[in-house]
């Protein structure tokens, strides 16, 4: 018990001081670092929590994609990030208003809080026994939430038909790799055997 | 865990052939290119008519599918009709004007046909989350065809407006669906509905839950104060695109909208029916008087489509059976006479290009005295003149509204009526008394006629045998309020 408690405090701790570097390092490759550095704790706290599969996902979708893209963007975009922080000190006064009043509107939500014991329990549904959580989680995609699932594959291929008829464009003058016409060339039409007498050239 | 079973699929079968359909077009057309553009829109307008065909062959009464998802009844099948055939008679009219503008590429009905799928499964949408994602299906596509002309910078600025407000609004819908989720503990329509079936007191988190279902809705038929992108997407968005924009979509929009407060909350019609009321009162006044100042036909469309989703909403705000009906009615008319006047205005051609300025029909009584005189009656049948279908339509909201006791309402309705007939009767005198613009190029393209006919007949002599469509609004209307 002491040991996940130690492994919660640690996870969670690096997970906010790297959240809080993201927004401070100076260098935006940096706060892409450690963006993924606070989603690998992430991970480790569904872990402990028991969402292995969560973890698992968190890592693949979140590291593996989105935050490579992001890498990618910061460094082919070339954003003058110093130019955009000029005027920090100006809007400062309004950003920190709008943060306590959120801070202050929490507070009173979380005063307000009445955690009934049967939701705690509720939201703690563990998978049944002897079944692993991606196990758990197919059992109801595929089955009781299959309209849903097979909709929302709807949407992303809408999604990626849009992305290319708004964005493809047929360039002219691309030579491209055909390998039917590799194939199809033949020995007869690439080499031709010349007799060379000696001393006259071709 | 429940069991599906092929039970399931027999209800889904029309949106089933959709899916497929889409998607077999498309490698089609990927493996054979923009060539086939016109091959693949006609097998797409097949598609829908086999869709409509299968849609009748459904088993009647009231049907679950996929564990309560969805849900097909006489309302979901009347309203999904009329979207087939608005769907169906865009990818028509818009055959000629896709060549012409440069914009012929296969993606082009097959977009249409997953917005289709999209809007149909809005209408049988029977969960919070069904109800979502169809409306994203839709709403997606419908964002990539505002921006499908790409050279241009006022199709790209309509889209990604229409995409950046959309996305606001299906962040304000999904607000109100969190927090009703939160409230009632369950995102099934019946389910909740169930809540309230003894009059329990209803807690107010799930109230402002419902207002921001509403918004988000409202966002999606274009009701004021949620308008704001209508007008610059109409006008931007590519005319075929528009027209598509003005018929289909409004009507899944307003059908999801009805069973969207219908089905769930209906208990709680006091609660809600002062936010249509409201809505409802503002469209009809801004559809009315901002339109007078509009000098492009497109923009003038967009409002009038305003006021009209401001009469539709009587309907609603009605809460009865009867006030489902008219929106109904009103939904099929709609469609008629705006399918209709798009086919004039997708006309609009002159030497140089597509026009659409309202002086560019000046003098067309004289040079295409058919297109004008169909033109008028699609103008006097949206201001509500009688005989046409238009007043029909509105004196069908109006009745119920009446009838449930909205005399203001009522009221409004009326007068906006008539200060909104002052600019479509503008149009029949710039068509008929104003001097000659440019005339426009001859001769009208052959599918644009038939559809102008066909609608123009409809409008002009739905009085005479109105019998099968108020049957059928009635049993889709009894279906919904009394299950």
């Amino acid at each position: 018990m002491i040991l996940q408690a130690l492994a919660f405090y640690l996870f969670a701790g690096i997970t906010v001081a790297s959240a809080f570097m993201v927004i401070a390092a100076r260098n935006p490759v940096h706060s892409v670092l450690f963006l993924i550095l606070a989603f690998f704790n992430s991970a480790g706290l569904f872990v402990l929590q028991g969402a292995e599969f969560l973890a698992m996902i968190l890592i693949i979708v979140y590291v593996g994609a989105v935050a490579v893209l992001f890498l990618f963007v910061v460094m082919m975009l070339d954003i003058n990030f110093t130019e955009l922080r000029e005027g920090f000190l100006q809007y400062m006064p309004v950003g920190a208003l709008i943060g306590i009043i959120l801070l202050i509107e929490l507070a009173l939500v979380l005063i307000g809080w009445q955690l009934s014991p049967e939701a705690l329990a509720q939201g703690q549904a563990p998978p049944p026994e002897g079944m692993t959580n991606t196990h758990a989680l197919g059992g109801v995609l595929y089955t009781r939430y299959i309209y849903l699932f097979q909709g929302a594959g709807l949407v992303l291929l809408v999604a990626m038909i849009g992305a290319i008829v708004l964005t493809l464009r047929a360039r002219e003058g691309v030579r491209r790799q055909s390998a039917a016409a590799q194939f199809a060339r033949r020995r007869e039409d690439a080499v031709a055997i010349k007799k060379v007498e000696p001393r006259q050239g071709v | 865990m429940t069991s599906l079973g092929a039970a399931d699929l027999v209800p889904v079968i029309p949106e089933l052939f959709l899916a497929t359909a889409g998607m077999a077009l498309l490698m089609l057309g990927v493996f054979r290119g923009d060539g086939s553009t016109r091959f693949v829109s006609t097998l797409s307008v097949l598609s829908l008519a086999i869709a409509f065909l299968l849609l009748g062959l459904l088993p009647e009464g009231r049907t679950e599918a996929f564990a309560g998802m969805f849900v097909t009844d006489a309302f979901a099948v009347f309203v999904k009709s009329l979207v087939l055939l608005g769907s169906a008679l865009t990818i028509v009219m818009s055959s000629a004007y896709i060549r012409s503008e440069r914009m012929e590429r296969f993606e082009f009905p097959v977009l249409v046909l997953f917005a289709t799928l999209g809007m149909m499964m809005m209408v049988s949408a029977n969960d919070l989350m069904s109800l979502y994602l169809g409306l994203e299906l839709q709403s997606l596509a419908l964002y990539v065809l505002a921006a499908f002309k790409r050279e241009s910078t006022r199709a790209t600025e309509a889209g990604l407006k229409y995409f950046v407000l959309g996305a606001l609004s299906s962040g304000m819908l999904l607000y109100g669906c969190s927090l009703i989720y939160g409230f009632a503990g369950t995102t099934s329509f019946p389910l909740i509905a169930g809540l309230f079936a003894g009059g329990v007191e209803v807690s107010i988190g799930l109230i402002v839950g419902i207002v921001f279902l509403t918004a988000g809705l409202a966002f999606k038929v274009s009701a004021v104060p949620f308008h704001m992108w209508t007008p610059d997407v109409y006008e931007g968005a590519p005319t075929a695109v528009t027209a598509f924009f003005a018929v289909a979509p409004k009507i899944a929009a307003l059908g999801l909208f009805v069973r969207a407060m219908i089905a769930p909350f209906g208990e709680l019609a006091d609660e809600w029916r002062q936010i249509i009321v409201l809505l409802s009162v503002a469209s009809i006044a801004l559809g009315a008087v901002a339109a007078i100042g509009q000098s492009n036909i497109k923009r003038l469309m967009a409002y009038s489509s305003i006021g009209h989703v401001g009469y539709a909403l009587i309907g609603l705000a009605a809460g009865t059976q009867q006030g489902v009906r008219g929106v109904l009615i009103y939904l099929a008319i709609y469609l008629a006479m705006n399918v209709g006047a798009f086919a004039v205005i997708l006309s609009m051609r002159v030497k140089n290009g597509m026009v659409e300025r309202i002086e560019d029909l000046g003098g067309l009584a004289q040079s295409r005295p058919m297109m004008a005189a169909a033109m008028a009656i699609f103008m006097f049948s949206l201001a509500g003149i009688p005989p046409l279908a238009g007043f029909f339509a509105k004196f069908y909201v109006l009745a119920a509204a009446i009838d449930a006791g909205l005399y203001a309402l009522a009221v409004i309705g009326v007068i906006g009526s008539v200060v909104g007939a002052y600019y479509y009767l503008r149009i029949i005198k710039i068509m008929y008394i104003d001097p000659q613009a440019e005339p426009l190029e001859k001769p009208m393209h052959r599918e644009l006629g038939v559809v102008l006919t066909v609608s123009a007949l409809f409008t002009l002599l739905f009085f005479a045998y109105p019998a099968p469509l108020l049957a059928g609004a009635e049993a889709a209307a009894a279906s919904l309020l009394s299950p």
